[in-house]
């Protein structure tokens, strides 16, 4: 037992080790490059980027991987996922953007003159490398992989390089205008995106993103000013704030732009600012340099003035649109996979949805992805998005065998909550999937009637206070799951409702209402739908998303009717909850009109127009196998355990005769047939070394043959069959029994004797004799090593039926010290199954002898009484053989002498009783005959009257047992 | 002849006899005792506790238990499952075997004779009788007291607050308790385990709740990822899945699946050990 827990603990202990310490992969080196590239619009600027080129770990050519990092971050933003990559057998270049970084020159916004030239000659480059696998010359195979900023240059590379063979571009822009000065009013422009001449200026997001290309030249004055490897102690907490995790700042103490690292999805909003802050003490910057940092002037200027007016200029349009996907997306031949967020006011899923239609218009393979993320902040999935790119790599630029192993990815895949763990109480994630992206317009749509009266809404003066629907840049920390605070101005909003929805409702893509509004000039305003439950829950709104929508009164005032697409977002709403409508003024992360103003909105239709996908469904998560599997295998093994650990006769007989020789067996069988009291000095030293001399026989024995073991009897004339005289069965057999110690040692050795039926027969031996455990085998309760006990002919084994015609007490009573002592037998015999009338409680209890005291709990008994009642236990049923252990201990004289009559009187009905005992004369004057047992072994065996007679007279008197029991153990002195 | 007149292994020790030999202890009655008296408890703590008037705003379980006797059966139980009735559960099947072996009565048991596998057997069924027992009077109770208490009203489901009529939850609530059974019977034969290898009662206890509390800690684990699925402790709360609107079997299919796996292998265990082992006690 010991040494099968011990094993079971080393094996664990080796097994987790081993978990522990094996060795991952090495972790894919990098070689740090500065390459030079030539970019502008004339070709002449010279560029040195900072890069770095990891080879792939599996050695040979494999397909090149460019990691585009964030807005705000460099290269070694992408230095964990660039070694991951590596090691799936990519070679990976990662680099600092122009202006980022430590590589020079400045931000041009993914320019087709700047950043997409750039990475053109990067594309060059790797095309130069031994580990690149190419298509044909100068043409590596090469794909393109990055979030936000990172995502854009894909695409824009995609777009103006035909030897890009996959893009996974994420949460990034289709078109920067739009995002920047977005209008939800529902308009015919052919890319499905507002107009941004007319756009609401989110003016918090463009003053994060500017400020962020603000920050970059101050970190880069800051490190050069102070010792490297010194930078402030926050470092690592940038690459923490990025939730996708790929923000890794490993070195960034040799770096001090590095701290600009964020994850990918440029959240590392928090650790930014205050970056800023020290970088602004550590050295005064020149004006021109506070005012643009690294931006290339011209946008820079152009920001400042848009920025100023809140109003799109159409230089300012040209400029943003150069730097959008969407306007050359449909020349993109690499599929692609856009990983669009859906907690994201930057770049929201109307994004990628016009991303997904221009190239997919080219017939290139566009596969889309909503997950739970993006520059808002959520879970960002980090895993789950390695997964998809990986999927997609695989399928695109690796072989058609890997191409085959990867799974595939659907043609769109949302995010959605799937309730809790049950294990671990964590929010998990669903991802439905279908084969074709539908368009934020749905497969199926659903009505839902709104309803609200024409309501007046005011525009605060100043525009505050606003209404929060987001806090750009601070999401991720605010943001529950529900997303977020979302509060509305009392007096800004109109609000119109649904009746609680009698079903539930999955809203997938971007609903449309009609609204009217009555009023003078301009009006800048604010849709939204919140999933709204009557109970004590605040009112959620999906995403935190909002619609701007800017709306022009005829002249002279009236009303306008606008289709307002409201924000793309995938919510499911509970059956039972409403969904409210709200038109609000204010929005805290747009620019809002300072004039005072006050406008009539009413409903122009009731119908809420929610767009559904019916064909979403989450890919078919049944039961995992294991679910099933596990226990039909687990019983399957219990029953295997079962099966085979019964207890096999059979074998253990047979190791009587075949482990030892047969001739050492019978050397302890003490044959007294004759009235030979005496052990043979010959045979017993020729026995085990373990046993003792044995004295000097004080009469000739006369030997059995040595041939089969033949079991001492008491006076026993025939054996054989366990068989007496009479035709019945022998009721105690022992023949050969042997039952070793765990040490080894031997308590029973090679035991053998046999009890008649009316003896009284005393086990007689020293302590550590093997009394006991030859009692206990004799019930059943010990398997002996070898030889057996037949009791009336049956061999015993555990449970053996024969049992029930013995009665035992054996090393002390056991009972149930809660019941009384008659509970304890009354319940003792029922436990036998026995007949109660068999049981004769009445006989045996009068010798208990415990009048009252038997309806007493057992535990308040001296030790006599529970001796008394034991032994009163072990007569129920008055059984055919008795079998007491040291019965007379802690009974006093009187009951003594009563139990002595009681056991003669037993055996004379032609029952059989065996007492072990110590007290010497007490056996001499209860037993009719005796087996004196020695360090396991039987010493003598035969009548009591014979024992004494053939013992030498000392002392002059008769000779008594005491004398010849020392004598036999050899103990006399 | 071979046995006694009127013996057959196959009547031996009745369950009613094993009843009564477990009902009468006093650990038996004080574990009942407990789990009878604890939702009372907890109702005079949240009669006379001071109160958190939030307002009915927060969601917690422990906040919503006074909204009715369903709530309150609810929470009674997810504060109870996770110790105290595993302490039940681990009491009354490791308590079996081995409180016999350390009266000495397991001998005489043995040698009446009870066959082995029929002792094991039968303790077996009565412990979990036993066991089931407990698990189904404390949530019993808690809804009788909660319900004098609080009132008979809909259940609203703790962290989203929606309200489930009480009639729909009532057979759902037969299904948190069935599954709180499942979920225990790892507990249970781990203890019956350990009670056929120890004749310290305590021991028995006390090892099958030990590992229990490491399978918890395990649990914590988060590096062990998926692999923590297959812990026994993983899917404890899955129950709470079926007070949710939308019942969710997922998490309670593996749970039972898991825990009826752990049990088989462990009963078997027990039962051959027991067969072939030499009883010294």
């Amino acid at each position: 037992m010991k040494r099968v827990a011990a094993l079971v603990a080393a094996l664990a202990l080796i097994g987790v080790t081993t978990w522990l310490v094996w060795p991952s992969a090495p972790q894919a080196r990098g070689q740090d490059q500065a390459i030079s590239v030539v970019d502008g619009t004339d070709d002449d600027q010279r560029v040195q980027l900072d890069a770095t080129f990891f080879p792939p770990s599996g050695g040979g050519k494999a397909p090149v991987v460019l990691l585009a990092h964030g807005f705000g971050g460099s290269k070694q933003s992408m230095r964990q996922q660039a070694a991951q990559l590596a090691q799936d057998g990519y070679a990976v270049l990662t680099w600092s953007a122009r202006g980022f970084g430590r590589s020079t020159g400045e931000i041009a916004l993914n320019s087709p003159d700047y950043e997409v030239k750039d990475v053109k000659q990067l594309i060059d480059w790797v095309a130069k490398r031994p580990e690149v696998q190419l298509d044909a010359t100068g043409d590596p195979r090469v794909g393109i992989v990055g979030g936000s900023y990172g995502g854009a240059i894909a695409l824009m590379t995609a777009a103006f390089d035909q030897r890009v063979d996959a893009i996974v571009p994420q949460i990034t822009w289709a078109d920067l205008a739009d995002a920047l000065f977005p209008n939800n009013a529902v308009q015919a422009t052919p890319a499905g995106l507002g107009d941004p001449e007319t756009g609401v200026f989110k003016r918090m997001w463009s003053g994060i993103f500017f400020g962020r290309g603000l920050s970059l030249d101050s970190f880069a004055q800051q490190s050069q000013s102070q010792a490297q490897g010194q930078g402030p102690a926050q470092n690592g907490q940038n690459g923490q704030n990025g939730q996708n995790g790929q923000g890794q700042n490993g070195q960034n103490g040799q770096n001090g732009q590095g701290q600009n690292a964020q994850g990918q999805n440029g959240q590392g909003q928090g650790g930014q600012s205050r970056g800023q802050g020290l970088g602004q003490t550590a050295m005064p910057m020149t004006p021109e340099e506070a005012r643009c940092g690294r931006f290339l002037p011209a946008i820079c200027d152009i920001y400042q003035t848009v920025a100023k007016d809140g109003r799109a200029t159409s230089e300012a349009i040209t400029l943003l649109r150069a730097s959008s996907p969407v306007t050359v997306a449909n020349r993109i031949k690499a599929p692609t996979l856009l990983l669009q967020g859906q907690r994201d006011s930057l770049f929201p899923l109307s994004h990628a949805d016009a991303n997904a239609k221009a190239i997919a218009s080219a017939g290139t393979p566009v596969s889309i992805a909503w997950f739970d993320g993006g520059h808002d902040g959520g879970n960002g999935e980090a895993d789950w998005l390695y997964e998809q790119t990986s999927a997609w790599l695989a399928r695109y630029l690796k072989g058609e065998g890997s191409a085959q192993a990867a799974p595939p990815v659907s043609g769109f895949t949302v995010t959605r909550d799937g309730g809790r763990d049950p294990g671990t109480r964590q929010r998990i994630r669903l991802h439905p999937e279908t084969s074709s992206y539908p368009g934020l317009g749905g497969t199926d749509t659903t009505t839902v009637q709104l309803a609200g009266p024409e309501q007046n809404i005011v525009n605060p003066p100043g525009g505050a206070p606003a209404a929060i629907s987001t806090v750009p840049g601070v999401g991720s920390l605010l943001g529950g799951q529900s997303g977020g605070v979302s509060i509305d101005m009392p007096g800004q909003s109109a609000v119109f409702e649904s009746p609680p929805l009698t079903a539930p409702l999955q809203l997938t893509g971007s609903s449309t209402a009609v609204v009217k509004v009555t009023g003078e000039g301009e009006a800048t305003l604010f849709a939204k739908v919140y999933d709204v439950s009557d109970g004590s829950q605040l009112p959620v709104l999906p995403a935190g998303q909002v619609a701007p929508f800017r709306v022009t009164f005829p002249d002279g005032g009236g009303s306008v009717e606008v289709t307002v697409a409201l924000p793309a977002a995938d919510h499911n709403f509970a059956a039972g909850h409403r969904l409210r409508l709200v038109v609000a003024t204010t929005d805290m992360g747009f620019a809002t009109p300072a004039e005072p103003a006050t406008y009539q909105v009413a409903l122009s239709s009731p119908e809420l127009t929610v767009p559904t996908v019916r064909t979403l469904s989450a890919p078919p998560a049944g039961i995992a196998w294991w679910v099933w599997a596990m226990p039909l295998t687990a019983i399957v093994i219990a029953a295997i355990l079962l099966a085979t650990g019964r207890t096999s006769t059979r074998a253990t007989t047979g190791r009587v005769s075949g482990t030892r020789a047969t001739a050492d067996r019978t050397t302890a069988t003490r044959a007294i047939t004759n009235g030979a009291t005496a052990p043979d000095p010959t045979t017993t030293q020729a026995s085990d070394p373990t046993s003792t001399p044995v004295p000097e026989p004080a009469s000739a024995s006369a030997l059995q043959p040595a041939s089969a073991p033949e079991p001492a009897s008491v006076p026993g004339r025939g054996d054989d069959q366990g068989v007496d005289d009479d035709g019945q069965a022998v009721p105690l057999e022992i023949k050969g029994l042997t039952k070793a110690y765990r040490n080894g040692e031997l308590a029973v050795d090679g035991l053998s004797f046999r009890v008649e039926r009316g003896q009284v027969l005393g086990l007689l031996g020293p302590n550590g004799a093997g009394k006991t455990t030859t009692m206990r085998m004799m019930m059943g309760l010990i398997r002996p090593d070898d030889g057996e006990v037949r009791i009336f002919g049956e061999r015993v084994t555990p449970g053996a039926p024969v049992l029930s015609r013995l009665g035992s007490f054996v090393e002390g009573p056991g009972f149930l010290p809660h019941l009384s002592g008659r509970d304890n037998i009354e319940l003792y015999w029922a436990a036998t199954g026995r007949p109660p009338a068999d049981a004769h409680f009445e006989e045996a209890l009068e010798i208990a002898g415990l009048g009252k005291a038997l309806e007493r709990a057992v535990r308040t008994y001296s030790q006599g009484m529970r001796q008394r009642l034991a032994i009163a236990q072990a007569m129920l049923g008055l059984p055919d053989l008795l079998v007491l252990d040291e019965p007379t201990n802690g009974l006093d004289p009187p009951q003594i002498r009563e139990m002595r009559e009681v056991l003669k009187r037993y055996a004379r009905d032609g029952r059989t009783v065996i007492v072990s005992s110590h007290l010497l004369a007490e056996v001499e004057q209860t037993c009719s005959h005796v087996v004196v047992m020695h360090r396991g072994r039987l010493v003598s065996a035969g009548p009591v009257s014979r024992l004494l007679t053939s013992a030498k007279p000392a002392n002059g008197h008769g000779p008594r047992l005491e004398d010849v029991f020392l004598d036999l153990i050899g103990d006399k002195s | 002849m071979t046995a006694a007149p009127g013996y057959a292994p196959r009547r031996t020790l009745p369950l009613r006899v094993e009843i009564v030999r477990q009902f009468k202890r006093r650990r038996t009655l004080v574990m009942f005792g407990l789990l009878l008296a604890l939702p009372w408890i907890l109702v005079i703590a949240f009669q006379f506790g001071p109160q958190s008037n939030n307002g009915g705003q927060s969601l917690r379980i422990s906040d919503l238990a006074t909204q009715s006797g369903l709530n309150f059966a609810a929470f009674a139980l997810s504060v109870s499952a996770n110790f105290l009735l595993v302490v039940a559960v681990a009491m009354f099947c490791g308590d079996t075997v081995s409180s016999e072996a350390n009266w000495s009565s397991l001998r005489y048991l043995l040698a009446a004779p009870i066959p082995r596998d029929r002792l094991l057997r039968q303790k077996l069924i009565v412990a979990l009788g036993y066991s089931a027992a407990a698990v189904i009077c404390l949530p019993v109770m808690a809804l009788v007291a909660g319900t004098l208490a609080f009132g008979w009203n809909d259940i609203q489901v703790p962290v989203t607050g929606e309200v489930i009529p009480a009639v729909d939850v009532l057979p759902r609530f037969g299904i948190v308790i069935g599954y709180a059974l499942v979920s225990q019977l790892v507990v249970a034969a781990l203890a019956f385990l350990v009670s056929t290898m120890t004749d310290s009662p305590l021991g028995a206890v006390g090892g099958a709740v030990g590992l229990w509390i490491v399978s918890t800690i395990l649990q914590a684990v988060e590096a062990l990822g998926s692999l923590r699925e297959f812990l026994p402790t993983y899917w404890n709360n899955a129950w709470t899945d079926a007070l949710t609107p939308e019942m969710d079997w997922g998490g309670m299919v593996k749970g039972a699946s898991v825990s009826i796996t752990y049990a088989a292998i462990l009963v078997a265990i027990a039962f051959r050990r027991f067969r072939r082992k030499d009883v010294v006690s």
